[in-house]
């Protein structure tokens, strides 16, 4: 009996052991790309070659930060970006709340079909609808009202106009998500709100979406982070702007260009990345409650 | 007969304010996407001219699926290629996201700092970055130096120098390399697989394990009689979500064949017809692999 004690515990301490070494394992694989970066971003060239120098660079310099700061065109980019993803977010929040609770607390002919379309936009990669989009933007022209057309690139309006119809970056996404939410709330909440006299309408501003908040939060988080990583949006309806996602992918040409020589480049593209993700990193490091309940807040599953 | 009159109409209201709740993605779904869908078959048995004012089609029927299929170069490569590793690393992305997840579930020390890191991914996966990275990667590994020999992290060390030595077959060493590289990508494209997964592990109540427990089940019967079943659903949800996001990925060699072919190659016509014969193959992959899935879930159960 005791023997058998002592090996249950043993096994329970190997187990242990090794979820601590994969754990740690695969942090180090997450991590390690970040502290390379943060590390030769401070790097002067000279230390590249040097093989004394790990990690903490001999020559500190911020030539790299300045480098990437002039041709990302730093300030203007961060503030388009920023009022990029703020904006579209807060549309594509307005929208979903609106789809999602229609979907979860109404029953009208035709439901389910609308439904399961709002998975098919969720399941039809983007790339398909890549080109005609992109036209019908460049030349706008809705039931040909518009003479020649307006061309549209360049500005926020294609973003929007998709964010309020429920159709952009991963919309569908989180009108699922919020469907959800509203779905495993309780009826009895605006039973209540009825019977005091309020419509349907006043029901679902002043009871159900304060209620809802929860959600919203991260609804807004997580559309908002991915606004701000995004690229292929950025690529068809802004290139010629300035904005971080363009000025990263176009950086290599830049500094190929600028410079020629390869390895001050790897420096300059470490500081520039930094650049962009430090943002998103710092809502993480202050949010990060948020993310990672995100599922369990929203009843994702069930 | 008046009374049956009033409820048929307020039937008839709560369906409209249903409907007017949901009628933005109604309007969105056909101004953005059912009509650009349209367009794109059009747009691929057509060849595109742009004008200054619009854009004029000139039909040439079939010719844009057959320029891909047999004159186009770097088409058919690309295609098979994108293809094996969409097929190799979904299951590598699922096995991995199913272990992270029933390990990150687990009580221990310093588990909100382990969720916390694994989830880092989806806040820094930013596609722009990831084509840099790679892109600097390609570079450096051509042109050894100290840096390409860090983010490299398998790559031009011992233990690759070491196995070469062993005089294996050069098929598995090939493989194993290969997979020993793309652990990163696998890790950083298994953020939102472990969410959901998680979520699926903590939506299982525990007084199912206490009954199995008393009942006399082990751990090992536990996992595969009440865990495995009970989270299935969202291990397909998890498998769909994998393979769509493989199409945005920047690694994947094809949409990006499909974006230069638009934009700087044979034109709109002929990146058309590409996204629909990528398109129609991850449709069979998907319906298969969520035939087989539903399958196997229905015998189990």
């Amino acid at each position: 009996m005791r023997k058998h004690l002592r090996l249950s515990k043993v096994l329970a301490g190997s187990g242990s052991l090794f979820r601590t070494v994969m754990i740690v394992g695969i942090g180090f694989v997450i991590l390690y790309p970040l502290l390379v970066q943060i590390s030769s971003a401070f790097m002067a060239p000279a230390d590249l070659n040097d093989p004394t120098v790990h990690w903490i660079p001999k020559h500190t310099t911020l030539e790299n930060f300045q480098k990437a700061v002039d041709a990302l065109k730093y300030g203007r980019a961060f503030r388009n970006t920023l009022l990029l993803s703020l904006t579209v977010s807060v549309v594509q929040l307005v929208s979903c709340t609106f789809v999602g609770y229609g979907f979860a607390r109404y029953h009208f002919p035709g439901k389910r079909l609308l439904m399961g379309l709002v998975i098919l936009t969720l399941i039809v990669p983007p790339q398909m609808i890549m080109v005609p989009l992109f036209l019908n933007f460049r030349f706008f022209n809705p039931l040909g009202l518009l003479g020649n057309g307006v061309n549209l690139l360049g500005s926020f309006w294609p973003y929007l106009m998709m964010g309020i119809t429920g159709t952009g970056v991963k919309n569908a996404l989180f009108i699922y998500i919020t469907r959800q939410y509203f779905a495993g709330m309780s009826e009895s909440l605006e039973e209540a709100a009825y019977i005091d006299g309020a419509g349907s309408i006043r029901t679902f501003f002043q009871v159900m979406v304060p209620n809802a908040v929860p959600v919203l939060v991260v609804v807004f988080l997580f559309s908002f982070v991915w606004i701000w990583n995004d690229m292929f949006y950025a690529q068809m309806f802004l290139t010629g702007t300035a904005n971080l996602a363009l000025g990263i992918a176009d950086l290599p040409i830049l500094t190929r260009y600028l410079y020629g020589d390869h390895e001050r480049n790897t420096l300059i593209h470490n500081a520039a990345t930094l650049l962009y993700i430090a943002p998103m990193l710092l809502v993480y490091a202050f949010l990060q409650r948020f993310f990672i309940e995100s599922v369990e807040k929203t009843g994702l599953v069930g | 007969m008046k009374r049956r009159r009033s409820i048929l109409t307020m039937k008839w209201r709560k369906y409209l304010t249903g409907f007017m709740f949901v009628s933005p993605f109604v309007v969105g779904f056909i101004c953005f996407f059912m009509y650009p869908f349209v367009q794109s078959i059009i747009f691929s048995f057509n060849q595109l001219e742009l004008t200054p004012t619009g854009y004029v089609l000139h039909y040439v029927g079939l010719d844009n699926y057959h320029n891909l299929l047999f004159v186009h170069p770097s088409f058919r490569i690309a295609f098979t290629e994108t293809l094996v590793q969409m097929l190799s690393r979904v299951p590598a992305v699922l096995i991995f996201s199913f272990f992270a997840a029933n390990m990150l579930n687990q009580r221990f020390r310093g588990r909100t700092i382990a969720r916390v890191v694994f989830f880092l991914p989806v806040i820094m996966g930013a596609q722009a970055v990831l084509a840099l990275q790679s892109q600097d990667y390609m570079q450096k590994a051509m042109s050894y130096s100290k840096i390409g020999a860090e983010l490299g992290m398998f790559s031009g060390s011992e233990l690759r120098n070491y196995l070469m030595q062993l005089q294996l077959p050069d098929g598995l060493l090939a493989y194993v390399f290969g997979a020993a590289d793309s652990v990163p990508q696998i890790i950083n494209s298994s953020g939102i697989p472990i969410l959901i997964m998680l979520a699926a592990l903590q939506s299982i109540p525990s007084s199912v394990f206490e009954a199995a427990s008393i009942e006399g089940a082990t751990k090992w019967e536990c996992f595969w009689k009440i865990t495995f079943p009970m989270i299935l659903p969202m291990i397909m949800a998890s498998v769909v979500y994998t393979i769509v996001e493989s199409f945005t990925s920047p690694y994947n060699k094809l949409v990006n064949l499909i974006k230069s072919t638009a934009w700087q190659g044979q034109g709109f016509g002929v990146s058309a017809a590409m996204s629909w014969f990528y398109f129609i193959t991850i449709a069979i992959v998907l319906a298969a692999v969520m035939g087989v899935m539903a399958k196997s879930s229905h015998s189990r159960s």
